[in-house]
């Protein structure tokens, strides 16, 4: 249309409020506003500080969003409120996805907010505490829930990423370490959208499946905002619910995140939590061995020890024999010396059995597992040897109940009461007649004149 | 029994033989013992090449090992 349309045909008709006679209605102005704005954004982030704050009873949130010099009405849905971290403060910057209106029954100019993010610390801050108020409030941040680590697990879980750094990390710490512990991988996105609902259904699967001794949630480092997941409360609260210790790895140095406030271990880092996880093959082997030579060492000084006093009591034995006749004298010393002897083949036995404990224990693979159980058989053997009914072959006897209780010394025997004899070639069942306490060969002697019956 | 269990058996074995009050038939006994401690601490720890899995749960509930990749 042209300059010259102004002059041409009828007087114009004029359009609606152009003249007191045309006025438009408030809501046709206002209608037309709100779909002229609607239509030149698209929704949009917009930054500001939140003020008025006010949630209604109906579940839609109201506020304004300020800076230095203006400011922008807010509303959010209820639907739209679920997906915030936290209602927000008077004073907190956020930023704020919406599309821009404008509400009709006000006449205001307004941002029908979609999403709210943290702009600065508050908000993250806000949600935290509150999520760790809860927590604390049901006792999960008790130090005192927290479990200790097996010292050898049968299988360590890997909550984490299959493609993620923190994985390859934990491997090489695996291998290094103590390979033979095996890795299992539960995999679960561990940051963006859905990263928290993965987890906790990782967890759940880590409790129903049940092989697993100790759980490993890892993660690479990274941003703040994709560290979330790990300060969400259904991951704290999974975490806490997991039948077996968790170590947490988030890999942020920075930032404490929730999750690691209810683990039962917090590693700064993916090969710090595998290290707390997996023992250190070379230490236990050392420490086992040192167990054995402990083992050797006792043994030894417990016979060592009855070897002492049986050599007393040898010379004791030389002692009394001076007042019996020749024969018996020597019967009484060759007696001593074979107790000595036997105590000392014991030792000298036991010693050999012990020595071939270290070279065992450093062996590696199959071929090793079949050489220590051909040591075992053969320790089978060298034990038996060592039983204490070895010593009935010397011509010694040993009593007992008739249900296999030792009875070594009178106290042990009621007058009346049978007991069994064991000697080299079989067993006697007796019966206690009399009994007479003090040095043997006293007593023997006192049982010819009585005893006490 | 677990290696933590073995090992703390064998730790109060070795503790009770390093104290003075073990008659001799017990102390061959608990010897005795204590070696079938080490044997089992000692399988407990044998190298071995674990290969590295992924856990997967089947639609009936049940789990499967997979070979994982890398």
């Amino acid at each position: 249309m042209g300059p010259l349309d102004l002059f041409a045909g009828d007087a114009p008709r004029p359009a609606p409020g152009d003249t007191a006679a045309d006025a438009v209605s408030v809501g046709t102005v206002t209608r037309a506003a709100k779909d002229i704005i609607e239509g030149a954004f698209t929704p949009l982030w917009v930054r500001g500080e939140v003020s008025d704050f006010k949630a209604h009873r109906s579940g839609h949130w109201y506020f304004s969003l300020r800076d230095a010099d203006s400011r922008l009405r807010c509303v959010m849905w209820r639907g739209d409120t679920g997906r915030a971290l936290t209602r927000p403060a008077d004073g907190m910057l956020v930023t704020a996805l919406g599309q821009m209106t404008v509400y009709p029954a006000g006449g205001d100019l307004q941002l029908r907010v979609l999403r709210l993010g943290a702009a600065g610390d508050g908000l993250w801050q806000k949600a935290l505490e509150e999520t760790l108020a809860r927590l604390r409030a049901d006792g999960l941040l008790d130090e005192a829930r927290k479990r200790p680590l097996p010292r050898v697990p049968r299988c360590v879980a890997v909550i984490t990423s299959p493609d993620g750094a923190a994985l390859q990390d934990i491997r090489a710490v695996a291998a290094r370490r103590f390979s033979a512990i095996p890795l299992v991988v539960v995999p679960a996105r561990v940051q963006g959208d859905g990263a928290a609902e993965e987890i906790v259904a990782a967890f759940e699967r880590v409790a129903r499946w049940g092989g697993a001794e100790v759980v490993i949630l890892g993660r690479g480092g990274g941003a703040r905002e994709d560290l979330w997941a790990f300060n969400d409360e259904r991951v704290a609260r999974a975490v806490a619910a997991c039948p077996v210790p968790v170590v947490a790895a988030v890999g942020h140095e920075v930032d404490v995140t929730v999750v690691d406030r209810v683990a039962d271990l917090r590693a700064p880092t993916p090969s710090a939590a595998a290290e707390a996880a997996i023992p250190d093959r070379e230490a236990l082997v050392r420490e086992v061995r040192g167990a054995g030579e402990r083992l050797r060492l006792g043994t030894q000084r417990v016979l060592q020890r009855r070897h002492q006093a049986l050599a007393g009591a040898g010379g004791r034995f030389g002692a009394t024999a001076r007042r019996l006749t020749e024969g018996q004298q020597h019967r009484l010393r060759r007696l001593g010396q074979a107790m000595a002897s036997a105590v000392e083949q014991r030792v000298l036995r036991q010693r050999a059995v012990l020595s071939r404990l270290a070279p065992a224990l450093r062996g590696g693979g199959p071929r090793a597992l079949a050489r220590q159980q051909q040591e075992v058989a053969a320790l089978a053997g060298r034990l038996h040897a060592l039983s204490p009914l070895a010593v009935l072959q010397r011509g010694f006897g040993v009593a007992r109940t008739p249900g296999g209780a030792a009875r070594a010394s009178v106290g042990d025997f009621i007058i009346g009461d049978s007991f069994d004899l064991l000697l080299q070639d079989g067993a006697v069942r007796a019966i206690t007649e009399r009994t007479a306490t003090g040095t043997p060969l006293d007593a023997a002697a006192a049982l010819e004149q009585g005893g006490s019956a | 029994m677990t290696y933590e269990e073995s090992l703390q058996r064998l730790q109060a074995i070795v503790a009770e033989l390093e104290s003075d009050r073990v008659p001799l038939a017990q102390a061959l006994t608990l010897f005795e013992e204590g070696i079938t401690r080490l044997r089992e601490a000692a399988a407990t720890l044998q190298d071995a090449d674990a290969r590295v899995r992924t856990l997967v749960e089947q639609l009936d509930g049940s789990f499967d090992l997979l070979d994982a990749r890398g």
